[in-house]
């Protein structure tokens, strides 16, 4: 049995489909990743996963519970994190932490050791009965993810779980993330924009675009299955006519792209082309401004499902940003 | 001088764009200006007036029959006989009726002997625009009996009857008629702010959120926010009474038994401007609405309640706002609390109304709360 089994999930607001027929399934223990830019979908999707709203069409099961005809069952199997942050900062850790698992029935004598646990695996202990107001940002993070852990789930949820923070928290996070489905034996689901946090934590990632799933593996498989290993960025001061098609020509390249007299080359072996166009370009006689060889990233494997880069997409109004954010 | 400009229309600019903001600021005066012009300076109409004839007699069939003209023309009052003076007075205590007009035995046979009666006109002074009306009109009632009567007497004035006025209860200072209001709004207005404005902050900073993925049922959900804007609203209300009492001097503030009974109805009264609050709120995503309603709501329910002018000078469509308002009943029930130190039976009615209001809108509300997003 799956863990998570979505099922050609689909939904609409009026004219607008936010998620279309997108189906996917995680297995215990993983940790999977859905990648997208800003207005993808990946909300939506995971919203609809942890019964925050009603599915247009499809079917989604977590733990073996649907979501719309037994919404109870997944909700008792599920931890969230949603995006903004969502703790009481008048609130000490402890105490936002006792209110949540209240909500799931845990109370008193039962609740203190797994609260105690938890402020632990996040490395809280010594701020546990300070207020929240004088935490950082990644300190609130990591309590929020405490939090979601209070009634031990099965299955965890995470929407961009680390948006907003500074790289060192972002890093805290990410170690703590690993660390708790490690020890928790935890399914955890995540939704990212970040390519780096997609590549070192997930084990599978599904890239998702204008509501659609574009690509989905392994960030190792993915990396692999963009045309050229590397990739190598050149500009030229004067590249001759037809400059493209020299390079095309160069061992071991798979693709070459263009803008102005800046190069992006596709190489199954980055040295080696290398070394060869920088020969063709002393024999053609133009200089080379600039160079960078790089493998394969996440943000190659994106352009190359979906053929742009991140980019800005419009969003309903949202009345979240007229507040003061976070608090 | 291009820096000001940038500011202004920065402002102008975000002001245009809002049209809910500039609707408000165009309805709201409207509405304050309607309900306020109605609200105060109406004629006091169908005050309800116990009479007790103790005489049956010819001449108090005829004063009687001078009522009635009264109650049809201008209906400054409506008469409402009763066979004893004890009845007619518990009733006066709890509050059915504004004022007692008391004919006494012999009243005929006084009269004819040229003896000069004197007729009772005991009041309800709390409320001193309706007691003040009554009094003028039944004086111009007797002063008309007296006209028609002196052919037969010969011009002495001293067989006139008279009206002897008594007040049932110590002169209430202003300051203490407003203060059932007052206590009635700050309960309000802590409804309003600690519970329908921060709810609705809270929603739209994604907290509910973290609701909504636990197994809680919306019943819970809407009860715990109920009761926890109760707790709030009822701190204040207990704090503005026991400051009011001191401030505003009521005889004896600190009785305990009275405090009791107003601690059970700041906690009804809390418990139905809260509900509706959320009945109103539950379906809102906007922040700026709880806003904008808690200042109309303020206007509509505040004024039209009796707490400032009697409800009866009121014209009709205000009169339907009075009688479903829950603030209406707070008011009268503080009133008698707290002004007429009556005991629960006075205020039956009122508490009746705002649990029953309170148990409607809770239900409704949890029949429209969402608990998707």
């Amino acid at each position: 049995m799956f863990d998570i089994l979505v099922e050609n999930l689909t939904k609409r607001f009026g004219d607008f489909c936010a998620v279309d027929h997108i189906s996917f399934t995680v297995g215990h223990g993983e940790i999977f990743g859905l990648l997208g830019p800003n207005g993808a979908g990946k909300s939506t999707l995971i919203r609809m996963m942890t019964t925050l709203i009603p599915p247009t069409d499809g079917t989604v099961r977590i733990n073996g519970c649907d979501v719309v005809r037994d919404p109870d069952g997944v909700r008792r199997a599920i931890g969230v994190i949603p995006q903004a942050l969502t703790s009481d900062l008048d609130l000490t850790a402890v105490e936002n932490m006792r209110i949540f698992a209240k909500l799931y029935g845990i109370t008193g004598a039962a609740a203190r050791p797994v609260i105690d646990g938890l402020l632990e695996a996040v490395d809280l202990v010594p701020w546990r009965d300070k207020p929240l107001k004088i935490f950082s940002g990644g300190m609130r993070r990591r309590l929020e993810i405490a939090r979601g852990l209070v009634h031990a789930p099965k299955i965890f949820f995470l929407d961009e779980p680390t948006t907003g923070l500074d790289p060192v928290s972002r890093t805290a996070v990410w170690e703590m993330l690993a660390k708790l489905r490690k020890e928790r034996d935890l399914t955890i689901l995540m939704t990212t924009h970040y390519m780096d946090e997609a590549d070192k934590l997930c084990d599978r990632i599904a890239i998702v675009d204008h509501g659609k799933l574009v690509a989905l593996d392994s960030p190792l498989k993915l990396k692999a299955s963009v045309p050229g290993r590397n990739v190598i960025e050149v500009s030229f001061a004067a590249p001759p006519p037809g400059w493209s098609g020299v390079l095309q020509q160069l061992p071991e390249v798979a693709k070459v792209e263009s803008v102005d007299h800046v190069y992006r080359i596709g190489s199954h072996n980055g040295p080696a082309t290398t070394l060869a166009m920088m020969e063709a370009a002393r024999d053609a006689n133009t200089a080379i401004l600039s160079l960078s060889v790089q493998s394969t990233t996440l943000d190659d494997v994106f352009v190359h499902f979906t053929g742009h880069q991140l980019r800005d997409a419009l969003q309903a109004p949202t009345h979240e940003r007229m507040v003061r954010p976070g608090r | 001088m291009i820096r000001v400009w940038a500011i202004i229309e920065r402002d102008l600019r975000r002001y245009l764009r809002s049209p809910a903001l500039v609707t408000m600021s165009v309805v709201m005066p409207l509405i304050q200006l309607v309900i306020l012009g109605y609200a105060f300076g109406g004629k006091v109409r169908n005050v309800q007036l116990g009479v007790v004839d103790g005489d049956h007699g010819v001449e108090a069939a005829q004063l009687k029959e001078m009522f009635q003209a009264v109650a049809a023309g201008p209906r400054t009052f409506v008469a409402v006989p009763y066979a004893g003076e004890a009845e007619a007075l518990r009733d006066l205590r709890d509050g059915r009726i504004s004022a007692v007009l008391h004919i006494p035995p012999e009243f005929s046979r006084s009269v004819l002997a040229g003896a000069g009666p004197r007729v009772a006109l005991i009041e309800d002074n709390i409320d001193q625009f309706s007691s003040a009306t009554v009094q003028a009109s039944l004086q111009a009632i007797v002063a008309a009996f007296n006209r028609e009567r002196q052919p037969e007497r010969g011009a002495r004035l001293s067989g006139d009857v008279t009206l002897s006025v008594v007040e049932l209860y110590p002169y209430v200072p202003y300051m203490q008629f407003l203060l059932p209001g007052m206590i009635t709004l700050s309960i309000f207005t802590s409804a309003m702010i600690g519970g329908g404005i921060i709810y609705i902050d809270d929603k739209s900073r994604g907290l509910h959120e973290g609701y909504l993925v636990t197994p809680i049922t919306k019943f819970e959900l809407i009860l715990g926010f109920n009761l926890s804007g109760v707790a709030k609203a009822v701190v204040s209300g207990t704090l503005i009474l026991l400051i009011g009492l001191v401030v505003s001097g009521v005889p004896d503030p600190f009785n305990l038994l009275r405090l009791g009974r107003m601690f059970v109805l700041i906690l009804v009264t809390a418990m139905a401007l809260i509900s509706l609050m959320f009945l109103l709120v539950v379906r809102m995503n906007d922040p700026l609405l709880p806003r904008m309603l808690f200042g109309v709501l303020n206007i509509l329910l505040f004024y039209p309640s009796g707490a400032l002018y009697p409800t009866n000078s009121f014209p009709p469509w205000m009169q339907v706002i009075t009688v479903l308002n829950p603030f209406t009943y707070a008011v009268d029930g503080f009133k008698s609390l707290l002004l007429k130190n009556t005991g629960f039976a006075a205020v039956g009615m009122d508490i009746l109304f705002l649990l029953g209001f309170a148990g409607i809108a809770m239900a409704a509300a949890t029949k429209l709360f969402r608990r998707t997003l």
